[in-house]
């Protein structure tokens, strides 16, 4: 599966697709937001993409667990790695996004609160990783540290920011993905949007895995 | 009658401005202009550029793996 080529084709089709269709296909005219409002055709894959990083990172951490292969471990490590990524451009284009349609580029908002403590809590993976020398020791007590900070994750950026009133759509009664906020027109690009980056981020995932591993063999040779 | 007048005007005015407020500016322009064009075709260029260097990362990394 991870070095078949269809659904790297897949992800590039879409990806492609989504830059002629976000550019051009129409979308509602909104004040404030103006054309702007193709941002979200870019900014919220970024967050998707970095979800199924996570996702796929915690499966991998819940297997290790079970099968104490160490492979497992590298995969859930080089997710959140790719994970990371992803929730810096999240990040950045929010911010680039926010200073123009909400006047600041850090308005005080739940959603971005809590998204930056979630990626805290996963830089803080990392650095436990990086302080654990002996590897299965580190393997095994960074793979309970994701369990729990994945649950952790999709509180603070799915769950909580709903609760309070929020400036993202789809929270604190402000209109969600679905009402008039998000036409049909738009979903015929934010969702193939959503699965192209969800598959680019899991193809680079895979890369770093495929290196890692190379590392890995490399190092037990000498 | 001047009262009717200005009654008149008065609505007219508010008229002109209602229109105003519900005019919500989009990039119409660029479109019709076909510049849009111009924007798309470097974003696809760009794009393209990031996706075909994946495929050679991949394609390395295969050759590598092969060579184990």
């Amino acid at each position: 599966m991870m070095y078949k080529s269809w659904w790297k084709i897949l992800a590039s089709v879409l990806v492609l697709y989504t830059v002629v269709g976000g550019l051009l296909i129409k979308v509602p005219a909104l004040p404030i937001l103006h054309e702007s409002i193709r941002t979200v055709y870019f900014h919220v894959p970024m967050w998707i993409g970095m979800f199924i990083a996570y996702l796929v990172s915690v499966i991998y951490s819940v297997k290790y667990l079970k099968s104490n292969n160490i492979n497992h471990d590298l995969m859930a490590i080089e997710a959140v790695n790719t994970g990371l990524v992803f929730a810096l451009v999240g990040f950045a284009s929010g911010m680039t996004w926010a200073n123009f349609t909400w006047g600041d580029y850090w308005p005080n908002d739940p959603k971005l609160n809590s998204s930056a403590i979630a990626t805290l809590i996963y830089l803080a993976y990392v650095v436990l990783r990086g302080s654990l020398e002996e590897e299965q020791k580190r393997a095994k007590i960074s793979a309970v540290y994701n369990i729990f900070a994945f649950p952790i994750m999709v509180v603070l950026i799915f769950i909580l920011p709903r609760l309070t009133d929020s400036l993202h759509p789809g929270n604190g009664g402000n209109p969600a993905f679905g009402t008039y906020d998000l036409d049909s027109n738009m979903k015929l690009v934010l969702y193939p949007a959503m699965i192209g980056w969800a598959l680019i981020s899991t193809w680079l995932m895979t890369i770093r895995y495929r290196i890692r591993i190379l590392e890995n063999k490399n190092n037990q040779i000498n | 009658m001047k009262k009717f007048i200005s009654f008149l005007s008065m609505m007219f005015i508010s008229a002109i401005l209602f229109a105003q407020d519900s005019k919500i500016e989009m990039a119409d322009e660029l479109r019709n202009s076909g510049k849009i064009y111009v924007v798309v075709t470097v974003m696809l260029l760009l794009f393209l550029a990031f996706i075909i260097y994946l495929f050679t990362i991949d394609k390395r990394l295969k050759k590598i793996e092969k060579g184990k």
